[in-house]
Order: C-alpha cells, then sequence, then structure tokens
C-alpha cells in the first residue's frame, strides 16, 4: 500500500518544536547536582519522540542526531552519568542545532552541515570524554548523519529469495515446540502456520502425547506441539522471521528438507537456535545469511521535498472543541423546538415563542464566546521562551539572575500571542542588560546577590496587563534628563514629571547605558517597541524607583472582534460604553456637580472628586428633546489610570456587539473606536474609554 | 474489520499508524499514553492494540501488563513499536505479555505486515 507519508510531517515539525521547546525548558530547570528524575525522563521522552519520528518520516540527519543526544540522556537517567553544566550547555545548543535542522527541512533547504557537524562534535565529545572511557563512541558513530539520504536499516526482513537458487524439492523441516506459556502472550500457532503456508506448501503433524487428563487440564496452556514440514524455496531467515515473536516461547529446530540439487552458490549456514542441536551443514562454505538493509528503497527520504509549507494553524484544547459541539447542539435543539412553534403558530404561543427566543439568545451568546475562546491561546507560548533567554544571556554578562513567570495560563488572543514576542524579547534584554547590577554592585547596594526579574500576565478590566518587574538599579532621573537635554530631545528650561521623564526612553535615538553592547540595543529599540504595542490597540507604562527596580507594565485589548457594551443614549444618538470599563452609572443631581477653577466641571463621587464629560457636548449632539444640563445619568468610567464621568441622557441597555472598524470603513475618529449596526440598522458608535479621557484632559 | 487500538504520544506517529491502518479497512481508535489508552480498552474490546514504549503518564509495558491482567485482553494481540536500542524492552515488554513487536522507523507496509501476522 503506498501512504503520502508527507501528510504526516506538519504535525510531525510542529511535534518536534513543541518537544524541543519542552527539552529546552527541562534543561533549564535541572538543578546541577540536585538532579530531579523526572524532568530528565521528560527530556529524553522528548529527544526518544523526536529520533522515532525523524526515523519514520524519512529525516535521517534528524536521527542521526537525536540518537546521540539520547544515548547521553539515557545515561544521565540511568544514573551512569553525572548531569554537570557544560553537558547541559552541550544539550542546549543541540536543542538549538535541532531547531534549526528542522526548520531547514520543513522549509525545505539544505540543512547546514557545518553547524550540524560542529554541534555534533560538541555533543560526542562530551558524551565519549568524560564519563567511561571510549565504550560509548560506537552508538555516536553508528549514527552519524550521512551526506545522503539513506534510510537506517529496517529489522524486518523482506529479502526476496534469488530465484536461480531455488530447488523444488527444497524445504525446512520445522520442530516447533511450544512451552506451556506460549498462548499467554496472544500468540496462535495458528496464526504461525498460516504464515507459513504463505510460503510455501504446508503439512503439519501434531503431537498431543503431552496433553494431560481432562482434570488437570489448564485450558490457557499449550500442550501441544507440532512437526512441520514446508515445502518452498525461502531462505532460513524468512522462515525463522515468522517464529520471531515466539522463539522464546518455544523450542524450535529448522532442518533443510533435502540437499539442494544444484548450488550455484554457497547456501546460508543453518542457524542454532538455543535449544538444541546444529543442523549438519548444507555446504562446505556457509558465509551467514546477511541481510541487505541497502538494498531497500530510500522509503520516504524525499517525501520531505513535496511537504506543504508551513501553513498557519492553531492548537485547540480539546475541551474548548467539546464546549464548542455541546453548544451547537443546544442551538440545534432550540431551533428545532423554534420550528415547531412556527409550523402551526397561534397567539396563545406567543409566551412559549419568547422563552424559545431567550434561550436561543443565550446559546448563541455562549457559542459566540466558544468560538472566539479558540483563538485564545495561553501567553505561555511566548513566556515559555524567556527562561532560556535568561539563561543564556546571564552567563554571558556574568550576571546572575532568576526569572519568575507568572500568570503564564493567562489567555490571550493568537494575533497578540504572535506580535508580543519581540517587543517582549527588547524589554527583556533591557532588564537583563542595563536593569539588574553586577553581582559586586548588588553586594554593595545591600541587595541579593541574585537578582530577579518577574514576568507577570493577568486580567484586568477588558485589558491583559504584562508587567516585566526587575529589582535592578531603576532608571535615574536626572541622568535621563540630563541626557535629553545634551541630546536636543528636550529644552533645558521645560518642567517635566517623573512620568514624562520615564517617557522619553521611548524617544527616537535615546540610549543611556555607559557602553554599548551587544545585547541591548543602541536606542533605536524602545520607540520601536511602543510602536507595536500600539499597534496592537494597547499601551506601555514605566514605574521605577532608583536604587529598587523598574517595572514596565503593557496593557493590551483582550477582544479584538465582539465587545460586551452597554449603550447609551445622547440626544437621539445612540454610543456603546464598552462594559468593562464601567464602573458604575449613577442618577445625577444638582448638588452633585462642582465647577473647579482650571479642571472644568468635576462631581463628587462620595469622596472623590471626579471630573465630568458631558458626550453631548464633546460629539456635537444636537437633536434630541433638549436636556437639562444638570439632568441624566453619569456613567463613571476607568480609563487610562484614572476614573471620569460621561454625562448622558438615557442609559438604554447591555448588549454584545460586533465590531467594525471605523477605520476600514471611514477613517480613524478620536474617542470612538469602531462601530457597531444595532438591530434596528442605524449606526451606534462605540466610545473609546481612555481616548475619550484623553481628549477631555486637552 | 478487526478494531485495533493505536496508542502513541507522538501525534505524528499515532495519526501515521492510524491512518495506514484505517487506509487498509481496519477500525482505528486512538489514544494519547496509557491511561488514556487503558480507559478507551475497558469501553470496548478491541481485536488488537499497537502501543508505543516511551510515554508519559503511563509507559507501553505497563499498559500491556494491566490490560493482561483483563480478563477480555488475556489473548487479545499487543505489538509494542520500540526503537533499534531497545532489546531488553523487548524482553520486558514480552515478560509483561507483549505478543510482538514492531522495530521503529518503520514504513506503512511493514506494519500492516506484521500486523497481519498476529491478526486473524
Amino acid at each position: 500500500m503506498s501512504i503520502d507519508m508527507s501528510q504526516f510531517h506538519q504535525v510531525f515539525f510542529e511535534e518536534c518544536f513543541e518537544g524541543l521547546e519542552a527539552m529546552e525548558s527541562g534543561l533549564l530547570s535541572l538543578d546541577i547536582g540536585d538532579i530531579d528524575s523526572e524532568v530528565i525522563n521528560t527530556i529524553f521522552r522528548a529527544a526518544h519522540s523526536i529520533k522515532g519520528g525523524s526515523g519514520t518520516f524519512g529525516f535521517t540527519v534528524v536521527a542521526g542526531y537525536t540518537h546521540i543526544m539520547e544515548t547521553l540522556l539515557d545515561e544521565m537517567r540511568d544514573g551512569r552519568r553525572q548531569v554537570t553544566k557544560p553537558a547541559v550547555d552541550v544539550l542546549l545548543g543541540s536543542v538549538d542545532c535541532l531547531r534549526e535542522m528542522l526548520t531547514s527541512i520543513q522549509n525545505e533547504e539544505d540543512v547546514n552541515a557545518a553547524s550540524v557537524a560542529k554541534h555534533q562534535t560538541a555533543l560526542e565529545a562530551e558524551l565519549n570524554g568524560t564519563a567511561g572511557g571510549g565504550e560509548h563512541s560506537v552508538p555516536a558513530h553508528e549514527f552519524a548523519p550521512a551526506p545522503a539520504p539513506v534510510v537506517t536499516a529496517p529489522s524486518i526482513i523482506e529479502e526476496q529469495p534469488e530465484e536461480d537458487e531455488i530447488d523444488e524439492e527444497q524445504g525446512w523441516k520445522i520442530s516447533f515446540c511450544p512451552y506451556l506459556n506460549l498462548l499467554q502472550t496472544g500468540n496462535d500457532p495458528v496464526r504461525l502456520f498460516r504464515e507459513l503456508s504463505k510460503l510455501g506448501e504446508l503439512t503439519s503433524n501434531v503431537n498431543i502425547q503431552d496433553i494431560p487428563p481432562f482434570s488437570e487440564l489448564e485450558p490457557e496452556e499449550c500442550n501441544i506441539s507440532w512437526e512441520l514440514k514446508l515445502v518452498s524455496g525461502v531462505l532460513e531467515a524468512e522462515v525463522r522471521e515468522i517464529f520471531s515473536f515466539v522463539e522464546d516461547d518455544c523450542a524450535l529446530e529448522f532442518a533443510p528438507l533435502a540437499k539442494p540439487k544444484k548450488v550455484k552458490k554457497p547456501k546460508p549456514a543453518p542457524v542454532i537456535i538455543e535449544e538444541v542441536k546444529v543442523a549438519p551443514p548444507v555446504a562446505e562454505s556457509a558465509p551467514p545469511p546477511v541481510v541487505s538493509a541497502a538494498k531497500k528503497p530510500p522509503v520516504e527520504a524525499d517525501a520531505s521535498k513535496n511537504a506543504p509549507k508551513a501553513s498557519s494553524s492553531i492548537r485547540v484544547d480539546t475541551d474548548k472543541i467539546d464546549t464548542l459541539i455541546n453548544m451547537v447542539g443546544e442551538v440545534v435543539i432550540t431551533q428545532s423546538m423554534l420550528g415547531l412553534i412556527g409550523e402551526n403558530f397561534s397567539m396563545d404561543k406567543v409566551g412559549q415563542l419568547k422563552r424559545g427566543l431567550a434561550q436561543l439568545e443565550r446559546h448563541t451568546r455562549d457559542l459566540q464566546q466558544s468560538v472566539m475562546n479558540i483563538r485564545m491561546l495561553p501567553i505561555s507560548f511566548v513566556f515559555s521562551r524567556f527562561p532560556r533567554l535568561v539563561h543564556d544571556i546571564s552567563t554571558k554578562l556574568d550576571k546572575k539572575i532568576t526569572l519568575k513567570l507568572v500568570g503564564e495560563n493567562t489567555e490571550v488572543d493568537k494575533a497578540v500571542v504572535e506580535l508580543i514576542n519581540d517587543p517582549l524579547v527588547h524589554l527583556i534584554r533591557n532588564s537583563l542588560d542595563h536593569g539588574i547590577e553586577m553581582p559586586a554592585d548588588r553586594i554593595a547596594a545591600g541587595k541579593p546577590e541574585m537578582g530577579t526579574i518577574e514576568l507577570k500576565a493577568y486580567h484586568r478590566g477588558g485589558h491583559i496587563v504584562i508587567e516585566i518587574v526587575d529589582d535592578g538599579r531603576g532608571l535615574d532621573k536626572n541622568k535621563l534628563l540630563s541626557k535629553a537635554i545634551e541630546k536636543g530631545l528636550v529644552e533645558e528650561s521645560v518642567i517635566m514629571s517623573e512620568k514624562q521623564i520615564f517617557e522619553l526612553i521611548f524617544m527616537p535615538g535615546f540610549s543611556t547605558a555607559e557602553q554599548l553592547t551587544d545585547i541591548s540595543g543602541r536606542g533605536v529599540g524602545m520607540d520601536v517597541v511602543r510602536r507595536n504595542i500600539q499597534s496592537l490597540g494597547g499601551n506601555i507604562d514605566i514605574i521605577s524607583e532608583l536604587g529598587k527596580g523598574t517595572t514596565i507594565a503593557i496593557h493590551l485589548p483582550l477582544t479584538l472582534a465582539i465587545l460586551d457594551g452597554q449603550s447609551v443614549a445622547v440626544g437621539d444618538e445612540t454610543y456603546i460604553v464598552p462594559l468593562v470599563s464601567i464602573i458604575e452609572s449613577i442618577n445625577i443631581t444638582e448638588k452633585m456637580l462642582n465647577k473647579v477653577a482650571g479642571k472644568g466641571e468635576t462631581f463628587k463621587l462620595r469622596n472623590e472628586y471626579l471630573p465630568i464629560i458631558r458626550m453631548r457636548e464633546i460629539f456635537n449632539v444636537k437633536s434630541g428633546a433638549a436636556t437639562k444640563s444638570n439632568e441624566g445619568v453619569i456613567v463613571v468610567v476607568e480609563g487610562q489610570g484614572a476614573l471620569c464621568g460621561f454625562l448622558v441622557d438615557e442609559l438604554l441597555g447591555q448588549q454584545q456587539v460586533v465590531i467594525k472598524s471605523l477605520e476600514a470603513n471611514y477613517r480613524r475618529v478620536e474617542g470612538v473606536s469602531g462601530a457597531t449596526i444595532l438591530g434596528d440598522g442605524s449606526v451606534a458608535l462605540i466610545l473609546d474609554v481612555p481616548g475619550l479621557v484623553r481628549l477631555s484632559v486637552r | 474489520m478487526a478494531s485495533i487500538l493505536a496508542v502513541d504520544d507522538s501525534a505524528s506517529m499515532r495519526k501515521m499508524v492510524s491512518f495506514t491502518l484505517k487506509t487498509a479497512g481496519y477500525d482505528v481508535e486512538e489514544a494519547e499514553d496509557g491511561v488514556d489508552a487503558l480507559a478507551k480498552a475497558k469501553l470496548r474490546t478491541f481485536d488488537c492494540v499497537v502501543t508505543d514504549v516511551n510515554m508519559p503518564n503511563k509507559d507501553g509495558i505497563t499498559l500491556i501488563r494491566d490490560l493482561r491482567q483483563l480478563p477480555q485482553y488475556k489473548h487479545v494481540p499487543m505489538l509494542m513499536l520500540t526503537t533499534e536500542s531497545g532489546m531488553e524492552k523487548k524482553m520486558e515488554g514480552k515478560a509483561a505479555g507483549a505478543t510482538g513487536w514492531m522495530v521503529k522507523p518503520f514504513n506503512p507496509d511493514q506494519l500492516l505486515k506484521t500486523l497481519q501476522k498476529v491478526l486473524g
């Protein structure tokens, strides 16, 4: 049967990359000296799977390489080898090398042989050098990556008999005497005979003399033995192959039926089966039966050429899909119920219809949520790469740094996962390079020698917040300011708040590091970082205290297509306020309003004065019943970390709205994040709360 | 057609095995580790089990041992998929009750050929 193996390549590659990630994080978490055997096991298993898969799918270079890794890991697993830092580093290098190889193969490019050879040499040196002398060298070289695709020897022997050697009266006499336990492994002599009979004419002679009397008979034991005669020209190896699964569970003897009449080539030597006798030699010179692996056609080595390019796929938790299917089921039930009502409708069924519609609404909402959920991935997809980054860079810088990950299971949209990586790498590199001090400096400053970087993710309001917190030296306001003045980025006379000074690092062409390193940038990074985050609809904040550390917080929107909204009326217009940003809504009374000099209109909410934004004014709405300036509803919202009140005429209702891009259909409007179409077909604008807050401050 | 339970933690291998067997007309169910396999094997009795050895949660050899304890699996053929380096694993598997083994890497034809040996 021909099966197109290339269809499995995509899954295989994905699996390999996952395995490599698991290996990497496992290797990084290995505490030298105190080894967790479960971690080693996980690493071993990943290497083992990659090896097995790459062998099967014809990527022998990869298989050969992983074989060496596996050997090394196996020794570590069995405690035959110490886990040392150099060994871990070599293995980490190998992970990189494998990733490179697999990427090349996936993209149908040539594998970088020089790089592979370099890593392989290091790996073999580690394998042979430290433990147990040269005895390990054999497996390593046996599997050395071959320049041309050569398939490793399949162990199942499919040697065809060479026709010219066959003699019609040739064949084998087989004495097959199963042990009592042969049946207990699921083997069945009948099946063996069936296989034998495919090779030639089979006659069997059953020996039942060993069957005990009925009262002593154990039905699960095999008490029968056979004398078989197979008339066939097959080689002994082929006959033995049939018995390969049972050869330890039986006494087996082979003898050729008759001497071949003509011997063109020497016949294979009879094989001694452990039990007893040696069959008489057939021919004088008897080379052993050689199974030629080289004759096998290269199985799937070329299949990779036809492999489809990586498609943008997504891995979805089965639970999510199950929920989805469940929801669809509910919708179908509701639909058929409504169908039934509609088929024979009369006014007394209105109640039923309403209930059905309410149900449909609930199910649609759930269904929609489940569908949106498919796009959500845990942020660990991004975070998991950082332990390695921190490990490598801190080694390079001679700093001692631990990375703590918090909230890795926080789910974010797939698009965010893909785009947030580069900015985060940049920010973490900055923390490593500029933030955390050298160990000696830390001790001098009375801090623990080991620096800490915390990478946190959590949901707040409608946002996901990602924080990078370090306990390093913090930002020096004065230094930042003088640098900015020196570079002509700000005027000397300008008085700036702390926050504004910190924001300076996002300006193009700003860098404070005394020495530029190859690890973090030359001041061409932070402005790009901020731009990337803003393009995702997010923003970035810095909090820093000199000598104590820096926190960089990134706020990103959680959902991209649908939002829970509160619709509010302003004159004849309807606006949607994102529900997540609403803290509360209150009816306004005259005495709550205040005019504060320089700060515009405010109102007192409990013990706090909050600014008011009049929607009617900001959007210049003139239509509708003119309400008095001091009547209406205040919607208290949070935006940009500050509370603020929107004055609207009326609250209408809560509903989910599908966000339509205003930019794509019209143009960007400040204070508006998008638009939606209401049930009656009219368009409502969705308010951009932080944007409006910004707008009102001006 | 015979029903087969294909057990492997590696999705690509499992898909390959399962696709090959399905193409050959077998009724195939997949399981991703020993625990999953044991649970599925209890729900219905398969005619054959094909399992990887190295798996998280429960390895293939333990799975075979556990299955052999179940009356309905006493004589069901069970094949294990091992690597060339695993001669001792073969013996261990044999002791646990494995019917036979396939050595990785293998191709679909070899898989079907081996399966035909133990099924029927």
